[in-house]
């Protein structure tokens, strides 16, 4: 290839550069890194006057830092830490020692890092789950394991016809055929199924299955009776902290902390960023991408442009769509995003009580799960259906904090609520409307946990579905840039035929969450679609 | 009968698993929680208090203390002020290295000298008519490390003192109406000070610590966390990284000062001057001079593509974990013609650094950071070997460690 030579003044002054990756959330990090690493001279452009995208943290109030949007990592790729050399930029994530679900009458199941230990918690509640918590978690790491080289591999192209393409798809089908009849027919039950199904099959215990049924809707508009939620709940397993399946982490300064070491990496491989510079679109010569243009009229240049935007914006606003395939217009007006997930995040002038545990900190180490049972939690569904959002919602809480002291000030706090459901379009009135009773609907389902929760607001923040989308760009506030429905993943993640991180423009590239096998903090489809973009390259 | 710290009665309050190890007949915590990775996290990140009492302490007074001492000690205590600490070891003639401990110097005559094992009779031995007093006040003090980036945050509020201490500074404080010793040292390669407080007194220190501490997140640790913590600062440990000479059966069991990667005990200009005599420092010396150690330590870092490859093909999830193999591992050419270059002797996942490193022994011509070797480990019931790196010690070198405030 050429031009890959030392960056000249007279190329910064035409702004003139080898990539351009639109969006500087981590996935267009990640993809930036990789690309500075291979010796391309790259330009992240970012609307916002900061990087991050819904991966950030932000100082409302001074010394309480918050997780204005996504506030833990698990799926994050770990071949990316090492390859991008993260740990020399300050890569620190903080192990959660607990899990903690209030069972809804004042008692609670807390698990911790000991497995003998939660195997009696979870006894104390159900002896018949006991053993099963330990078959439930086998099963489920097996299917883990099948599924991990599709995650890990872009989909094979099963539309294409040439060599390349029927190689990927015989090394599908020879993967999926050494898997276990029984492994393969859990998974098939997993992608299809309800998570309610699939945990009746262990678990006896209400509260025992409601704890782990609540990763089953994360960011999904399903309840965990409806089809579609084992997926979800199979997706959230898939990530892992320091080699533990489904573990999950806070990172050193919350998931902002971590997108700053990823754009310290970026531009320790001499990827350039800049802030507070919107696109308005690609610009197009004879099919071919050659560069961008922003909202004031700046134009930057370059052979290859990647958008790390969700597929409505990377086909439908970028692009003329006019001049894009019918049929994949067609599919991406038709995706689905419905976001269903707000959050409540607050300040707290100390540690919040829960009855039951008057004298420990110790069950506020990880995630705080508000939603007992899979009844609750699917109740809580209901309200969405219809366009309103849950008088008893689910709650994804976590006292980040109490991890990592240096998020608050000493013996202060920041808590972040992931709350469920609210969905993006309510029926007969708007989020502006609604914003703070939506708080105050959150903060009375807390105070019912915790008596007293109130007293200790010293601020409160708010973030609708329709924050989300006003603020990072994604489409109705959806957090995974385009749902976890089977339809709109793998072969089918953005459209069918284009899930392999190209599109019908030549040298334009797509490597949000809303391509395989995003989202959620995962930089994988980032680190896929640059080794498509260098592949690519090395044809060229 | 199993024995117990001053500081017992309250942290095994606070001690929720009930895991004890014996650490020369005393009760030490193994772990306080479920999760010995979140107190090593409370040091790494936060705060973490460490009880250490079990160690010896021997009190040296006298006009001819300090003539012991540096004809005992293999650095030049001489050159350690009054306020000042030294880590140090101790020889035999022949220049193996016995033990380690650090010696804090409280005037001209009075040192105070921590180590592992009993080692009275050793010194006294040594002592002969020398003008000195020697004392095994092991009994009579507690030890109390408060380890961590928040520890001096946590602790002026109690002892100002702390914040003007450098890297091994102590100094006399009152702390709960106590008087302390108050120093900038500890065995986790952080930023961190131990508090030496006569018993009786320990548990109002202690409770003074955990009530200035538990706004900052401090927890207390076991040895469980200790072990990651001082595997990452490439702290070696008696017993693992090497045994006693004296009571050493085989040179093969015994290493030098050098071989241990304590060479920077005796500066180079202290190899000029030979105005010391000490035990051991001819041998020393010598090695020193004519470069004939037979091991140099490095640090190791593991492949973590190759490890992750391995494992994979086994048919099993990579393990990462942060707790040291009980058992030595191997080390061998890379090109696999089965040369052995040395041994690891501590072997674990660090999470803060996110691989899998340790502390090994290797020739000193095949000491070059970076050199590539390969580590022996057992996967799936089978040995194979592992790809991995040298690297310069210690691994997790972080600056607020030495840094003033």
């Amino acid at each position: 290839m050429t031009g890959m030579t030392k960056m000249t003044q007279s190329d910064r002054q035409h702004h003139q550069y080898d990539a351009i990756v639109i969006g500087g959330g981590h996935n267009g990090l990640v993809n930036a890194g990789y690309l500075a690493k291979a010796g391309l001279r790259t330009l992240v452009l970012e609307r916002r006057p900061f990087v991050g995208g819904a991966a950030i943290t932000e100082e409302l109030m001074p010394g309480f830092y918050f997780t204005t949007f996504s506030y833990a990592l698990s799926l994050l790729r770990p071949e990316i830490i090492h390859e991008l050399d993260l740990v020399s930029h300050g890569f620190l994530p903080l192990m959660m020692p607990s899990s903690f679900h209030p069972t809804g009458d004042g008692d609670y199941l807390l698990l911790g890092d000991d497995h003998a230990q939660n195997v009696q918690e979870i006894r104390r509640h159900s002896p018949h789950d006991a053993d099963a918590y330990d078959r439930y978690h086998h099963d489920l790491d097996q299917v883990v394991q099948a599924v991990q080289p599709l995650f890990d591999n872009a989909p094979p192209n099963v539309f294409g016809k040439d060599p390349e393409d029927q190689a990927d798809v015989a090394w599908l089908l020879n993967h999926l055929g050494g898997v276990e009849r029984k492994v393969m027919h859990d998974v098939v039950r997993l992608l299809t199924g309800s998570a309610a199904d699939w945990l009746e099959d262990y678990f006896k215990h209400e509260a025992v299955k409601g704890f782990h049924a609540s990763s089953s809707i994360i960011g999904s508009k399903v309840g965990p009776m409806s089809p579609g939620s084992g997926l979800v709940l199979l997706f959230h397993k898939m990530g892992q902290h320091d080699g533990h399946l489904g573990s999950w982490a806070f990172h050193k300064g919350g998931n902002g902390g971590f997108t700053q070491v990823l754009a310290r990496a970026a531009e320790a491989f001499g990827a350039e960023i800049r802030v507070s510079s919107p696109v308005s679109c690609v610009l197009t010569r004879d099919g071919q991408a050659v560069g961008v243009a922003l909202e004031d009229g700046t134009e930057f240049r370059a052979p290859i442009v990647v958008s790390a935007l969700d597929a409505r914006h990377t086909f439908l606003e970028l692009l003329d769509p006019r001049t894009l395939p019918a049929d994949l217009v067609e599919n991406v007006e038709r995706l689905r995003y419905r976001g269903v997930s707000a959050k409540v995040n607050f300040a707290l002038d100390g540690l919040p009580v829960f009855p039951a545990l008057p004298d420990t900190v110790d069950h506020y180490g990880g995630f705080l799960n508000i939603g007992p049972t899979i009844e609750y939690v699917e109740r809580a569904f209901d309200a969405a259906k219809y366009g309103w959002y849950s008088e008893r919602p689910y709650i994804d809480a976590a006292i980040q904090s109490v991890v990592d002291p240096d998020m608050a000030p000493p013996g202060k706090h920041v808590m972040s609520c992931f709350v469920q459901y609210a969905p993006y379009d309510l029926r007969g009135s708007d989020w502006d409307t609604e914003r703070e009773r939506f708080g105050d609907t959150t903060q009375a389902v807390l105070e019912s946990h915790f008596p007293g929760f109130g007293d200790l607001v010293l601020h409160r923040e708010v973030v609708t579905p329709v924050d989300i989308e006003r603020l990072t760009g994604l489409t109705e506030g959806n957090i995974f840039a385009g749902e976890f429905l089977a339809p709109q993943m793998y072969f089918f993640r953005p459209a069918p035929g284009w899930s392999q991180y190209r599109t019908p423009l030549d040298g334009y590239y797509q490597c949000g969450s809303g391509t395989h096998p995003g989202g959620c903090v995962i930089g994988s489809p980032a680190r896929l679609a640059s080794q498509r973009i260098l592949k690519d390259q090395s044809h060229a | 009968m199993i024995r117990t710290t001053p500081f017992h009665p309250r942290l095994r309050e606070l001690n929720t698993q009930g895991l004890y190890t014996h650490w020369q007949g005393f009760l030490s915590p193994l772990r306080y929680t479920s999760a010995p990775k979140h107190e090593y996290f409370a040091v790494r990140n936060a705060v973490g208090v460490f009880d250490t009492s079990q160690l010896f302490k021997y009190r040296i007074t006298g006009p001819d203390a300090e003539r012991l001492l540096a004809g005992a000690l293999v650095r030049d205590v001489r050159r350690c002020r009054p306020g000042r600490a030294q880590y140090t070891v101790w020889c035999d003639d022949r220049g193996f290295v016995m033990e380690d401990g650090v010696v804090f110097r409280h005037s001209e005559n009075d040192f105070l000298l921590t180590a592992a094992r009993p080692n009275l009779g050793w010194f006294a031995d040594l002592a002969g008519s020398l003008r000195v007093h020697l004392e095994d006040v092991s009994d009579e003090y507690g030890i109390l490390a408060v380890q961590g980036p928040r520890s001096r945050a946590a602790l002026s509020s109690l002892t100002p003192e702390v914040r003007s201490l450098g890297f091994f500074d102590h100094a006399q404080a009152k702390l709960a109406s106590a008087p302390v010793t108050v120093s900038r040292t500890g065995y986790t390669g952080d930023l961190g000070f131990e508090i030496t407080v006569e018993s009786e007194h320990a548990l109002a220190v202690l409770d003074a610590v955990l009530e200035v501490g538990a706004p900052h997140g401090m927890r207390p640790f076991g040895e469980e966390a200790l072990m990651m913590l001082r595997i990452e600062a490439g702290l070696p440990l008696i017993d693992v990284e090497w045994h006693n000479s004296r009571t050493a059966f085989t040179d093969a069991d015994r290493v030098t000062p050098k071989e241990l990667g304590l060479g920077w005990m005796l500066p180079k200009s202290s190899l000029q001057q030979d105005d010391r005599a000490f035990i051991g420092g001819q041998a020393i010396r010598r090695e020193l001079t004519e470069g004939t150690s037979r091991w140099a330590a490095v640090g190791i870092v593991v492949d973590w593509a190759d490890w992750d490859r391995l494992h994979r093909d086994a048919g099993l999830l990579p393990a990462k974990s942060e707790h040291p193999l009980p058992y030595e591992s191997m080390l061998y050419r890379a090109n696999e013609d089965g040369n052995q270059l040395g041994y690891v002797t501590s072997f674990m996942y660090s999470p803060v650094l996110q691989r899998h490193i340790g502390l090994a022994r290797v020739r000193p011509d095949m000491a070059a950071a970076g050199t590539e070797m390969r580590v022996e480990v057992a996967i799936a019931h089978r040995n194979t070997t592992v790809k991995a790196r040298t690297a310069k010690l210690p691994l997790f070198n972080p600056s607020r460690k030495t840094a003033a405030e």
